[in-house]
């Protein structure tokens, strides 16, 4: 349980009685169905969570809540073991396979009270940066159905098909996890992050995304793309709220080796109010090709704030940026062909009607349950890894890795803290114009300013800053030094407070009565 | 088939006269066909060795010889999709926390006694990767094994064999260790054909192994035998493993080429399925003599795996062994590097219990069999040979509940009552010893017994000299 702090809304609200978990789990569950054209969610676990929520209630009535998140409707990604609830990736490989056990993220979530209401869609197996890509189709950006966006995007007319066919993406690949967040379906949503797959879905959709530092958060129940570069991801509607779900999360696992063995204190985030000590980086390489003139304006001004606030605001260079987006094919292809290759239909999972022998089931099966995308990968992993490339392709890389990850140490041990960057090259597209290019292009488009992080580990958010010329939302990114979470949230929280990203004005049919107002509070603490 | 057994007995006599050469010179060349060069046989073995340990490697499952099928299989076991190797044995809190928690302390120490029982260097870091295979009783598609830094390196075994009729010359031999890696144990399939199925048994998935790769020193059956028979004996003096064959709990691959002397090493054949010690001097003796039958008349040899045929007593080419195998190495991502310590680079704050301290196992290592041995000689000024006998007496003291019997069967200690295989090896001498069969048949008994003695040598003792004598007369009589 979390120490005092400031009382947290929807979290005293709670407390206070004024509004029961068992009412709040039905609000969220009745705005789900009302929303279910987003296809945010794959599986809705009403009955547990109802049952979660009844036990919540009961601890609240006898006063002993166990913390902040105690009652709290959350939401996690479908690529996390959930016991006894259907474990996915979006892919026809695990379709059906119910898990015998919790991830630790999901178990320390239900440790602290917080109700699981379903799992959320993403690009089949976390591989794409649209969440448009697995088997269940696209999610749907909760802003398309927004009157921001309807009022400066959609034509005049007005029409039915104009709204079906001009909705937007959410980003990826941990869609469904901030489409829900951002449609005020829960307060708080797990993804994954290996290459930006929750900042960039945090950025598309208004929401704030937490990629932690590799090692803060423990894998051991998340399926994994990447090991060495995988982090569970938290998505909420305000940086307080991350960092109190940080505060759940974060330590040392014994099921997962790669945890670091210091003890982790959760922290409250002070309001910052003097950031005159502060050394703010802008990396020159981050001004991409390709990057908007309106998110370079709003970067601009985001530079400027820190400035005139009395930060020390300067040029930065990470030289090797430029090499990532390659190193980070290699590598992750690598990881993938190796991290699937137990899925053979043996033990679990999908298994193929052809049984002439063993290796033909093994081929058949991995054809019939693995779309393209994840067979592609798996392909190039394996050349990368075969003898005769090893040395050129993975060694190759690993020493590319090395050199970007150096690049960071550098900038931040020349006395910068904290780095300034945007999150995406733009706002989020139409689905119609998303698909017109295929997943490979789009990922290696779109990772460009979130997948160095990932490289080096280290812990990065993405903040909502303002809406596009088309209402969109469009976000910026704080990359800190490792396992200075506490700093890097710390400025995040600072400079969500001086942009006063707008609320989304979702109008949507409301599931049991009426049409739908917007809520006002938005985040639980 | 009978072409085949003919064919195949043909290359046993040949590989008896060989053995017999190879013995009697102490050395390793062997004579070509009448006119052609000399072979120079090299063996080399891949030995696993299944550790002795109450839990597998990186799960906290339970290792347990027969139990149900699929009984002792944790999700980590079973590679249930997010799952990472870690060892949690449900031990008390207060040890949980001193533990590594990272895998098996357990498999750790035992290859630490191992690699310094056979004089290796222990690496204070060694790293752990990913071996990729698709096969039905690997249900991650790859083994967790030590490929680029293994746990002990460089170390040497030194084993004693028989030369001569009698046991009573003793040579000592030695066979350079390359490396003791640390790795998961595959899980069973069994193969049913009437029904086209196979049945995957994954109870001894992720069990602890440690490979010991012995550098190819050896030259012939006998050689494999006595080498591994010495380390068998070592590691259940260690206790590190019990290393029981007929359990699967020491397995032996062969690698085996042949050469002419002064000459590049020959193309190397791997010899697997060689289920008893017998057995795989047998299978190493047959290759040898396969490759050199397939040279001599202009074929080559394949760099192929080979599966000994206990039935036939030969090798056969693996089906499914085709082509070579690219196990796509790579580093494994879940797992940091594995840190030992010795007594300099103990930090200050860490008792051994925390740690695996390699010089506070060495302090404690037991007398090894060679020690043993030596010291027996040295107090009772016995024999070498006998000291052999009596470590077998010793451990019947010990009360293991062995027998007599199943200690003489292990040990390979008792009398050949196959009478086939006699038959076979008084013929092999018969065919071998022209002059003294001339001798014999114009009226020279005497020379009968240096046959007898000849049979004797080649079965190390274990036949019984009168019913030599008896096939011998029979055979001469023909």
């Amino acid at each position: 349980a979390l120490k005092g702090g400031s009382p947290f809304q929807v979290s005293a609200a709670l407390k206070e009685g004024r509004v029961t978990p068992t009412e709040l789990c039905q609000k969220c569950l009745s705005l789900i169905k009302s929303t279910k054209f987003l296809n945010a969610y794959i599986t809705v676990a009403e009955e547990t969570a109802l049952k979660q929520a009844e036990e919540s209630e009961k601890r609240y009535g006898r006063g002993q809540p166990l913390g902040v998140l105690d009652g709290i409707p959350v939401a996690v990604k479908d690529n996390f073991n959930a016991a006894g609830i259907e474990t996915t990736c979006a892919s026809k490989m695990l379709k059906g396979y119910i898990s015998p056990y919790n991830a630790t993220v999901v178990q320390k979530l239900l440790d602290q009270g917080a109700v699981l209401l379903g799992k959320t869609n993403l690009d089949e197996f976390a591989m794409g940066s649209g969440s448009t890509d697995g088997i269940f189709g696209p999610v749907r950006n909760p802003w398309s159905y927004s009157r921001q966006y309807k009022e400066k995007s959609v034509p005049k007319s007005h029409s039915q098909e104009d709204e079906e066919s001009n909705w937007v993406i959410t980003g990826g690949s941990s869609g469904g996890s901030a489409a829900a967040v951002s449609s005020f379906t829960c307060f708080a949503a797990l993804g994954s992050d290996t290459g930006g797959s929750t900042r960039n879905p945090a950025a598309h959709c208004g929401v704030v995304g937490l990629k932690p530092t590799y090692g803060l958060i423990s894998r051991h129940g998340l399926i994994p793309l990447v090991n060495s570069m995988d982090v569970p991801g938290i998505l909420t509607r305000c940086v307080d709220d991350a960092a109190v779900v940080l505060g759940t999360l974060a330590g040392h696992d014994p099921k997962d080796s790669t945890t670091i063995q210091d003890n982790f204190k959760p922290f409250d985030l002070p309001n910052l109010t003097d950031v005159s000590k502060l050394s703010i980086g802008i990396p020159k390489e981050y001004h991409a090709p390709g990057l908007s003139s309106e998110i370079l304006s709003l970067w601009s001004k985001a530079a400027d704030l820190f400035k005139n606030a009395g930060a020390k605001v300067i040029e930065v260079s990470l030289p090797h940026t430029r090499y990532s987006i390659v190193c980070y094919h290699v590598l992750c292809t690598a990881e993938v062909a190796s991290n699937m290759a137990r899925f053979d239909g043996l033990e679990y999972g999908h298994r193929s009607d052809m049984n002439k022998s063993t290796e033909s089931m093994y081929a058949a099966t991995r054809r019939e349950g693995f779309n393209d995308v994840v067979r592609g990968r798996i392909l190039s992993g394996n050349y990368f890894l075969l003898k005769q490339n090893y040395e050129n392709y993975f060694i190759k890389a690993q020493k590319v890795r090395r050199l970007i990850a150096n690049d960071f140490v550098k900038v931040f041990g020349s006395g910068v803290d904290i780095l300034l960057t945007p999150t995406t090259l733009s706002d989020a597209v139409p689905y119609m114009e998303f698909i017109k290019e295929d997943n490979r292009t789009r990922s290696a488009q779109d990772d460009i300013l979130t997948q160095a992080a990932n490289m080096a580990g280290l812990p990065a958010i993405n903040v909502p800053t303002g809406l596009s010329e088309r209402g969109l939302p469009v976000g910026l990114q704080f990359i800190g030094q490792s396992f200075q979470e506490k700093q890097l949230l710390t400025v995040a929280k600072w400079f969500e407070k001086q942009v006063k990203f707008p609320m989304i004005q979702l109008e949507v049919k409301r599931h049991d009565h009426g049409a739908f107002q917007h809520q006002k509070s938005a985040s639980f603490s | 088939m009978a072409a085949a057994a003919r064919g195949y007995s043909g290359v046993w006599r040949r590989a008896w006269q060989r053995a017999v050469a190879c013995n009697a010179r102490g050395g390793a060349v062997l004579a070509g066909k009448s006119g052609l060069a000399p072979w120079v046989p090299v063996v080399g073995l891949e030995i696993h060795a299944q550790i002795s340990s109450n839990s597998k490697l990186f799960s906290g499952s339970q290792v347990q010889f027969a139990a149900p099928p699929n009984s002792l299989v944790s999700f980590f076991d079973a590679s249930l999709p997010g799952t990472l190797p870690s060892h949690q044995n449900g031990s008390s809190a207060v040890v949980q926390k001193l533990l590594t928690g990272v895998l098996n302390r357990r498999c750790v120490e035992a290859a630490v006694m191992t690699g310094l029982a056979l004089n290796c260097s222990i690496n204070k870091k060694s790293l752990f990767d990913r071996k990729h295979y698709f096969y039905a009783d690997l249900p991650a598609g790859y083994q967790i094994t030590q490929q680029r830094v293994p746990i002990a390196v460089n170390g040497s075994l030194s084993y004693s064999l028989c030369i001569d009729n009698k046991m009573s010359q003793m040579v000592t031999k030695t066979v350079r260790i390359k490396q003791i890696q640390l790795e998961q144990d595959s899980g069973k399939s069994l193969h049913d054909d009437t029904r086209s199925q196979t049945l995957v048994d994954l109870n001894r998935a992720g069990v602890g192994l440690m490979e010991v790769v012995m550098e190819p020193d050896m030259c012939c059956g006998e050689e494999a035998a006595a080498a591994v028979r010495e380390l068998q004996l070592i590691l259940q003096t260690l206790g590190s493993s019990q290393a029981v064959m007929a359990e699967g709990q020491l397995r032996v691959d062969a690698n085996v080429s042949v050469h002419h002397p002064g000459e590049h090493y020959g193309v190397r054949t791997e010899v697997k399925n060689i289920n008893s010690i017998r057995f795989l001097a047998k299978a190493v003796d047959y290759e040898i003599e396969r490759q050199i039958e397939e040279l001599e008349n202009g074929g080559t040899i394949l760099n192929e795996t080979r599966a000994f045929d206990s039935k036939l007593g030969c090798t056969v080419p693996m089906r499914d062994k085709e082509g070579k195998q690219d196990y796509r190495f790579m580093p494994e991502p879940n797992l940091p590097p594995l840190i030992l310590y010795d007594a300099k680079s103990l930090p200050a704050n860490m008792n051994h219990q925390q740690v695996v301290n390699i010089d506070w196992i060495h302090e404690r290592l037991p007398d090894l069999p060679s020690v043993k041995r030596a010291k027996l000689v040295e107090q009772y000024g016995i024999l070498p040979e006998h000291s052999f006998t009596l470590l077998v007496l010793a451990e019947l003291w010990k009360g293991e509940g062995k027998t007599p019997l199943e200690i003489v069967k292990e040990k390979k200690l008792e009398l050949i009552q196959d009478q086939k295989e006699l038959e076979q090896i008084c013929q092999a001498v018969i065919d071998g010893q022209e002059n003294e069969v001339m001798a014999i048949k114009a009226g020279n008994r005497k020379v009968l017994n240096k046959l007898i003695g000849l049979v004797q040598r080649e079965t190390q003792g274990r036949s019984n000299p009168v019913l030599v004598k008896q096939l011998l007369e029979k055979k001469l009589s023909e």
